[in-house]
Formats: C-alpha cells, sequence, structure tokens
C-alpha cells in the first residue's frame, strides 16, 4: 500500500470512473453524490503524498518502477519531487472544487459529465508524475479528449468551434513535440546501445547544440501551444469563453500548467544546451514579455467577463514562462509558485462568473453593476480572488511575482521592466473589472434580487481562500520543496552556477568534462 | 510424391488448398443441399470451419518453423516461401475474413442478396492473399493478385439491384485491369532483365545493375504504378472512394482491410526483394507519393458527409502512413508497416461494422448524420467508435498510435525529417475529420429513433475489434514481439 500510493491516488478517480459507470444515468443525485465524494476521496488520499514527502532528500520520491512495453523500452515509471507534488496536489484540490461547482450548474448527461472530469483527472495527475517520456505522451494526450467533450458537449454557443480549435491546436503541437522525444530516443540509441523513454537516463545524453535546438524547438511546440504563449494563445479565449464554468477552472488551473511544467522538466534538464542559448532564451523572454503586456492590454479591452480573465491568463502564464527562461533559482521557483497561484486565483476567478453565470445566464460586464449591494459575501470573495491575482502583498499572486520579478531582473534588468509593468495593467484591468461590476448603484433590475452565495458555494471558494493567504503569509514550506529540484535544474542547464554566477550562456561554451566535474562536485 | 509435388510442397500449400477447397464446397451445398433460403445459415459454418483448417494450417507451418529454427520454406521451386513475413500477414488475413463472414450474414439478408456465392468469394479471394503474402516468383504473385482482384470485382457488384454497386464494381474492374497492365509490363522487363521469374534471381540481376539504368528505372516504375494502384495510393486512388461507397458496407470493409494488407504483402516483397538495390531511384518517387496520397486522403476526407467515403479516403491517407515505413526502410519501418495494419485492421473492420450496423431494413445509414445522437441512443456503440476514431487518428493509448509511433521513429532513424513532419501535421488534420463523426454522435441531436441492425455477429465483431483496439494500445509487448519476429530482411 505505501509503496504504491502514488498509484492510488493516480488511479483512484479512474476506479471511481468504473463505479460511475455502473450507477443508472438516471438516477442523477447519487451520481453527483458520487462523484463528489469520490473525489473528495481522492483529495484526501493525496494529502499522504505531502505529509510522507521529504523536502530534504535529492531526486524523485515515491517511485515506482515497472516494465510496460519492453520491446520499445517503456517503462510504468513515476515519482514525485517539490514541483510534481505541488501540481499534484493542486490537481487534486481544483479537480474536487471544480467537480462540487458544477452540482447545479450541470443538469443534462450528468453521468458523462462527471466521466469525463474523473477520466481528466487520472490524465493531468499522470502529466505530473510521470518519468518516463512515452508514459507522459499518453497520459498528455489522454487529457485531450475528456476536456474536448467537457468544452464540446456542456459549453455554450459555439462550444463546437471552441472544442475543436482547443483539440487541434494542442494535438498539432505535442504530435510535433513527439518527434522531439524520438529523435531523443534514437539518439540514446545510437549512444548508448539501448532504447529508453526514462527521462533520467534521457539525460546522460550528450547532443551537440544544433541537434538540441531542433528537439528544443519540437519541445516548444508541443508546450507553448499548451501554455500557452503568444502567439500560440487564440485558442485560449475561445476554450475558455465557451467551456462550462468546471471546465474553464480546470482549464486555466491545471491544464494550461501542463505546459509550464513541460518546459521545466522536459526542456530544461533535456535540452540544457538549448534552453540556455542566447538566442532561443531571448526569443522565449520576448514572446513572455509581449503575452504579459498584450495579454494585460486585451484584457483592458474586454466587454465579456469570462473572456477577460481568459485574457489575463495569457499575461499571468507569460510571468511563469519569464521565470523559467531568467535561469536562476528565483526565476524559477517564482515560477512554480506562480503556476499554483495563479491555479487558486484564476481558478476562483472564474468559478465567481460561474456563479452569477448561474443566476443572470450572461457574462456581459454591462449588465452587472453594483453587485456588492446584494451579494456581501460574494463582493468581499470577488475581492479576495482579485488581489490575489492582482498580486496584493500577502495574498499568494504577489509572491509569485516579486520571486519572478527578482530572477527576472538578476537575468536581464530590461525584462523586469516591462514585467513590472505588465503587473500595473495587471492590477488596472481587474480593479477596473471589479468597479465595473460589484461598485456604484444596482443598474439592472434583475441584478436586485440575486441570491448571495449558498453554503456549498461558500465551500466551494473557502479552501482556494485559505491556501491563497497561506501562500501569501507564509510561503517558506513551498520554497523549501522546491529548492532542491530547482537547483538541479539551474545546475543542469548552468553548471557551476552556485559556485560562481555562471553567465547566461556559459552553458555553451563550458566544455563538457568541466560539466561532468560540477556536477560531481554537487 | 513426384520430385515436381513434395510433401514440403504439399505442407506449404494446405492454407490456400483448404479455402479453395472449402470454397468449391459453398458453391456445391449452396445449390445442391441447401436450396432453401433459411439454410443458409449453415453456409457461415462452411467458413468459419475452413477458415478454422486454414488457420490450422497456417499454425502447423508456424510450429514447424519454430521447432526446427526455420526462417523459412520454399516451396515448388521457390515459387513459394512460408516464412514468417507471410504468416504475419496470413494472420490478419485469417482475422479479417472471420470478422466480415460473421458480420455479412444479417447485413446480406438486410439487403437482400443473400446468396452462398458471396462466401465462396471472399474464400477464394483469402486463397489470392495467401499467394501474395507467400509467393517469391512473379507469376505465383500475379496469379495470387488476379484471384483476389476478381473476387473483389464481384464482391464490390454484389448488390445487382443498386445502380451505384454496379457503377462501383465496373469502375474498379476497369482501373484495376488497366493497373494490371502495367504491373504485367514491369514483370516483363524484370524477366527481360533476369531470365527468370523468382524475385531471387531478379535481385541478382537488378543488383548487378546500376540504380539509374534505364531498364530497371522503367521496370520499377511501371511495376510501383501497378502496386501503388492496388494500395490506392495518391494519384492511383480514383478507384477507392467510389469502389468503397458503392460496394456492400461489409465487402468495403474487406477490401479496405484485407486487400490493402495482402498488398501491401505484395509492395514489400518487391520493393525489398528485387528492387532493393534501386532504392536510390524509387525513394524520391515514393516520398512524393506517399506526401500526395496523404494530402489528398486527409485532406477530401475532410469535405466528406458520406461514412463510407470518408473513411476510404481516411484509408487513402493510412495507405501513406504505410508508404512512409517503405522509404525508411529499416527494421524499425517494416515492422512500423506490419504493426501499422496490424492495428488498421482491427479499427479499421471496426469503424465500417459501425456502418454496417447502421444499415437497417429501410434506412441506408451511410452518413455522418446517421450517427447523430448515437450517445443517448446506444451509449455502448458510440464508446466503441469513439475508440475506433481515436485509433485510427493515432492518440494514444489506442493501437494507433502504436503504428504511427514506428513509423515516425523509423523516419528520424533514417534522417527523413521533413516527411515526419509532414505526417505528423495530417494527423491533426485526421482528426478534425475522425472527430466530425465524434462530434455527432455525442452532441448531435437524436433524430432516428430506430435501434442499430445489432445482430449477434455484428456485436461480437464490435466487441473483439474494440478490446483488440485497445489491448494492443495497453499492452502491445505480444503482438510488437509478433511483429519484430516477422521482419522481412
Amino acid at each position: 500500500m505505501d509503496q504504491n500510493l502514488l498509484s492510488i491516488v493516480l488511479f483512484a478517480p479512474l476506479a471511481s470512473l468504473a463505479v460511475l459507470l455502473l450507477i443508472p444515468s438516471s438516477n442523477k443525485t447519487l451520481i453527483k453524490v458520487w462523484a463528489n465524494l469520490s473525489s473528495f476521496a481522492g483529495f484526501m488520499i493525496s494529502l499522504p503524498l505531502a505529509a510522507r514527502f521529504d523536502k530534504n532528500a535529492p531526486g524523485f520520491q515515491m517511485v515506482e518502477r515497472i516494465d510496460w512495453i519492453p520491446a520499445l523500452g517503456v517503462k510504468y515509471l513515476i515519482g514525485i519531487d517539490g514541483i510534481s507534488l505541488l501540481l499534484v496536489m493542486l490537481t487534486t484540490v481544483v479537480g474536487f472544487l471544480a467537480i462540487l461547482s458544477s452540482w447545479n450548474a450541470i443538469d443534462e448527461r450528468v453521468k458523462e459529465y462527471y466521466a469525463m472530469f474523473l477520466l481528466l483527472q487520472t490524465g493531468m495527475i499522470g502529466v505530473f508524475i510521470s518519468l518516463d517520456f512515452f508514459l507522459f505522451y499518453v497520459f498528455w494526450e489522454l487529457v485531450l479528449v475528456p476536456m474536448y467533450f467537457i468544452i464540446g458537449v456542456w459549453g455554450g454557443p459555439r462550444k463546437l468551434y471552441a472544442a475543436i480549435k482547443f483539440f487541434l491546436y494542442t494535438l498539432a503541437g505535442s504530435v510535433l513535440m513527439l518527434l522531439g522525444i524520438l529523435t531523443l530516443y534514437f539518439q540514446y540509441h545510437r549512444q548508448f546501445g539501448a532504447y529508453t523513454f526514462e527521462i533520467a537516463e534521457l539525460m546522460k545524453l550528450d547532443l551537440p547544440l544544433g541537434l538540441q535546438q531542433w528537439v528544443f524547438w519540437a519541445f516548444f511546440l508541443g508546450f507553448a501551444i499548451k501554455v500557452p504563449m503568444f502567439p500560440f494563445h487564440t485558442w485560449l479565449p475561445d476554450a475558455h469563453v465557451e467551456a462550462p464554468t468546471a471546465g474553464s477552472v480546470i482549464l486555466a488551473s491545471v491544464l494550461l500548467k501542463m505546459g509550464t511544467y513541460g518546459f521545466i522538466r522536459f526542456s530544461l534538464p533535456l535540452v540544457p544546451k538549448a534552453s540556455v542559448n542566447v538566442t532561443i532564451v531571448q526569443i522565449l523572454a520576448v514572446l513572455s514579455i509581449v503575452g504579459i503586456i498584450y495579454g494585460a492590454l486585451v484584457s483592458l479591452m474586454q466587454q465579456d467577463w469570462k473572456k477577460l480573465i481568459a485574457y489575463s491568463s495569457v499575461s499571468h502564464l507569460g510571468f511563469c514562462t519569464l521565470g523559467i527562461f531568467a535561469m536562476n533559482p528565483n526565476g524559477i521557483a517564482g515560477s512554480i509558485i506562480q503556476q499554483i497561484n495563479h491555479g487558486i486565483s484564476t481558478g476562483m476567478l472564474f468559478l465567481i462568473i460561474g456563479v452569477v453565470y448561474e443566476r443572470r445566464h450572461t457574462r456581459e460586464i454591462a449588465e452587472y453593476g453594483g453587485l456588492a449591494h446584494v451579494m456581501p459575501k460574494y463582493a468581499i470573495v470577488f475581492a479576495i480572488a482579485m488581489l490575489s491575482s492582482a498580486g496584493l502583498p500577502l495574498l499568494n499572486g504577489f509572491v509569485g511575482e516579486f520571486t519572478i520579478l527578482q530572477g527576472a531582473f538578476e537575468a536581464n534588468r530590461a525584462w523586469a521592466a516591462f514585467a513590472v509593468a505588465g503587473v500595473i495593467l495587471g492590477a488596472a484591468y481587474l480593479l477596473w473589472l471589479y468597479q465595473r461590476t460589484m461598485l456604484g448603484q444596482i443598474t439592472k433590475s434583475a441584478n436586485l434580487h440575486l441570491p448571495d452565495l449558498s453554503l456549498r458555494e461558500m465551500a466551494v471558494f473557502l479552501p482556494l481562500i485559505a491556501w491563497a493567504i497561506w501562500i501569501g503569509v507564509y510561503p517558506k514550506p513551498y520554497f523549501d520543496l522546491l529548492e532542491k529540484p530547482v537547483a538541479q535544474i539551474v545546475e543542469r542547464v548552468r553548471p557551476g552556477y552556485y559556485q560562481g554566477g555562471a553567465a547566461i550562456n556559459a552553458g555553451t561554451a563550458r566544455p563538457a568534462s568541466t560539466a561532468a566535474t560540477a556536477a560531481g562536485a554537487q | 510424391m513426384s520430385q515436381f509435388y513434395t510433401s514440403t510442397d504439399h505442407f506449404v500449400l494446405i492454407p490456400a488448398i483448404m479455402l479453395a477447397l472449402f470454397g468449391c464446397a459453398i458453391l456445391l451445398f449452396d445449390f445442391l443441399v441447401f436450396p432453401d433460403p433459411r439454410q443458409r445459415k449453415w453456409l457461415l459454418l462452411f467458413v468459419v470451419l475452413g477458415l478454422g483448417f486454414t488457420g490450422f494450417g497456417l499454425w502447423r507451418q508456424q510450429m514447424f518453423l519454430n521447432a526446427n529454427g526455420l526462417t523459412e520454406l520454399t516451396a515448388f521451386q521457390g515459387s513459394l516461401t512460408i516464412d514468417r513475413f507471410a504468416l504475419f500477414f496470413n494472420w490478419i488475413f485469417e482475422i479479417a475474413s472471420l470478422i466480415v463472414a460473421i458480420v455479412s450474414y444479417a447485413y446480406l439478408e438486410i439487403e437482400g442478396e443473400h446468396h452462398g456465392e458471396y462466401y465462396a468469394l471472399m474464400l477464394f479471394a483469402q486463397c489470392g492473399m495467401f499467394f501474395l503474402a507467400a509467393g517469391t516468383d512473379l507469376v505465383t504473385l500475379f496469379i495470387g493478385l488476379e484471384l483476389m482482384a476478381l473476387c473483389f470485382y464481384v464482391m464490390v457488384g454484389f448488390l445487382r439491384g443498386a445502380k451505384r454497386s454496379n457503377e462501383a464494381a465496373l469502375k474498379y474492374l476497369l482501373l484495376g485491369a488497366f493497373s494490371s497492365g502495367f504491373l504485367v509490363y514491369g514483370f516483363s522487363i524484370m524477366y527481360g532483365l533476369a531470365g527468370s521469374t523468382k524475385l531471387s534471381d531478379i535481385t541478382t540481376a537488378i543488383a548487378a545493375r546500376e540504380p539509374w539504368d534505364p531498364m530497371v528505372f522503367l521496370a520499377m516504375a511501371t511495376t510501383a504504378v501497378g502496386l501503388l494502384f492496388k494500395i490506392s495510393a495518391a494519384p492511383f486512388h480514383m478507384w477507392a472512394p467510389d469502389a468503397y461507397e458503392g460496394a456492400p458496407t461489409t465487402v468495403t470493409a474487406y477490401l479496405s482491410v484485407a486487400s490493402k494488407a495482402a498488398s501491401i504483402a505484395f509492395l514489400l516483397r518487391i520493393f525489398m526483394g528485387p528492387l532493393a538495390s534501386a532504392r536510390e531511384a524509387w525513394e524520391p518517387l515514393l516520398s512524393v507519393v506517399a506526401i500526395l496520397t496523404m494530402t489528398v486522403g486527409n485532406l477530401a476526407a475532410v469535405t466528406q458527409t458520406n461514412l463510407k467515403r470518408l473513411l476510404a479516403y481516411s484509408s487513402i491517407s493510412h495507405a501513406g502512413y504505410m508508404l512512409l515505413g517503405l522509404i525508411a526502410g529499416n527494421d524499425t519501418g517494416i515492422k512500423g508497416i506490419e504493426v501499422y495494419i496490424l492495428v488498421y485492421a482491427f479499427m479499421n473492420l471496426g469503424a465500417f461494422i459501425m456502418i454496417v450496423a447502421l444499415r437497417r431494413k429501410n434506412i441506408i445509414g451511410e452518413d455522418i448524420e446517421d450517427l447523430a445522437g448515437l450517445m443517448q441512443k446506444s451509449p455502448g456503440y458510440a464508446v466503441l467508435m469513439l475508440v475506433f476514431m481515436l485509433s485510427l487518428a493515432g492518440i494514444p493509448p489506442t493501437a494507433g498510435f502504436l503504428g504511427k509511433y514506428y513509423i515516425f521513429l523509423s523516419l528520424i532513424e533514417t534522417r527523413h525529417y521533413l516527411l515526419a513532419v509532414v505526417g505528423t501535421l495530417y494527423v491533426a488534420v485526421a482528426i478534425y475529420y475522425y472527430f466530425r463523426i465524434v462530434r455527432s454522435m455525442f452532441v448531435g441531436q437524436l433524430v432516428e429513433q430506430a435501434p442499430l441492425a445489432s445482430s449477434f455477429g455484428v456485436r461480437l465483431a464490435l466487441g473483439v475489434a474494440g478490446a483488440m483496439t485497445l489491448a494492443i494500445g495497453i499492452y502491445p509487448e505480444p503482438f510488437l514481439r509478433m511483429a519484430q519476429g516477422s521482419i522481412l530482411r
């Protein structure tokens, strides 16, 4: 039981899916109760992961290794480090809350709906804990199908367009990523005479810069479309606007993190020379900054509440990628913290939209105004979510953005300057949104008698608010968790960084032997 | 036994003998013993028995090879060779025939064209396929090809009352005969070069010449035209959509899987054998054909509304992917083609059997719209069809992914990066049209309330196809080992 804890967490949603299929689809209440209970149980059994995780131990923990397809060298190999742990916890928490939030919102084809969410849950957890590239790819693709259905079946008016656009964009990226994976797989066979997809083994490869760059761009397409980085973001607003509330929440909170996680877990360690190559870093940083500013400017212009939050995701994810390509401990750790933060705050913001959408069936910002008078609890929750997203000190967003800015400043002052502009714009569109929807007099009579948050709705928000405050006030446990894995990644891409602050492109100039000694000394 | 028909010859020939024997038996029994149409169900038993005996013959050959540590068994002075490659393909033919036969019974009843010849033709066609996979002599191969093709010409036009079916058969016949002409022309040049019809002699003769030798090129080009026609590669694919649409759906399923597998086996025998040394000359040619095939197949499929035409174009694009494996030409590539054709057999049969189930009395059921709302009506079928569609598109963890995986890996190993990128990008195009079907099933409004024609045969066949599509995807190890052992070198 103990040594299989990770597998249990991974397959628990799948097991509850199997049970769910046995419930007759006419019994909606039982289906809802079962889905909620089992996803709550999924969260509960993921807690021991955090409890047993030893933050001082290097490398991966709770590793499970079984030969799956020996003919291809594919293993069922899973394990977690601090980065994975945080993202898995985010997945189990948000997954449960998303299911809880759908109680009233979804009333037709209930069984299929919850089945899709449970399948999605397994797929997402699998992505974050796979240490075998093949396994990772299977989970990565597995996620697409349920998400397609969630958008395509339960979505808004243009759901079919949005769903297939989401599917095609991400699939196009991931099949090209597959070519990158296969290249590494083949090169490993050439150098070591064995076939393996194991990440730790593939890291032993020593490839020339040119080849690494090709692989990097192949990975880039897969991950950047998922994040999404500018200019691959166009699927995101469509998908978010059309998806049902819980779908948007999962999409924003967890699915997008698969892209940033991919950069951190695969791009950087597997093709380190390409990742620190000056041209590539500059291109990635510029794309991130454009994403930050562009996302924020477009958010300012939106008339649709949900679209505004969708574009704000583009902006916030820009921070995450900027942090990664700052290539220093602050940047990367900040990026991971910010990924969690974005999961919490943007998840909350989408849930907040869902609450009024359920009541009014419109997302036009102009349709609202002065809601604080009739829904005071709601206004408070929204204020907290909004401020956490805008990066107010003592809330989670501040910690992440501040650390990323530190990292960016260390890497290049100009980046930090642009990113700060993004923070200011972020505060602008969020505060303005709040003002237009919550403050002032009630302008529409339909809003006069909106009921405030119910107990169930409060239950959805409270854990997220608590988490936001925890990270904002006392982020030390999180940084502790991330210290070791981040240090490993930085050491990998910039050997000798901790000894004397190697320059950003030193990795390219430094001969492999020095890198090996540095790694050995570590 | 004389030296002209040794015991080895007999042993090698048993599967073909069984197929021919049972085929003839069905013809005789159909008209002598079972004159009453209601007794035709016994014919199905004959098919199953015939396939059983054939399978037993194949199994004994396989055991013989294993027990004696042999890689091949040649017969008839080298014109037939049973190697693991031939056995691998013959197993695929067995599976396809069996699945199609059990589905055909109920389907032909609905179409009102249930006749004993149908089953006989199926077995004769498979007999032709046996020679295509096992033949190592130009004459044997050609006779095998014609035997298979003639059976299919008749089967495609089996719905005598339907204009569409007749038109399809005639079109297929005319174009098929035309392409056979090309093929024979190529063969005659090969014979001229080698003075022998044995593939091994021709291999030696061609290897002794330059790859760009004009005679070799001519032989290669004309043979390629004939073969590419058979696997429906662009620009020789014109017959496929019409023949697929017009033929009875069960025949379409059989044609798209078994005939394609046999033609691929034939293609590999020729290109990895006699023409292997002229690779320099045919590699660019086939690369263009492969890209064209994937382009035509995938782009034309996007606009189709008829399910059979859509799957026809999709099967054209699959031929393109299989060609990519030949272009790579290393072990991974050949293994890839074999894995691909294996998984293709299950997933494509599954998809076509769904269309068979859509055909009911008074409902044609060939349009994407006919699937609308299937999820509400019969969720089991809808989910199975989803699995087939995902597999056809190549999404893990379904079997289709493994076929594409090997093809892409072989392209990377042999540095055909451009082909690999084109091939992968068409996966995204393919998902678009496969998901038009999925969309119709899961999002479309239920219009037609009549239940699907779910005979026992249909349910069994769908169940097997679905289970195998998932099983190969989730635990492919035994299947990959089997393909690994069956590489043609």
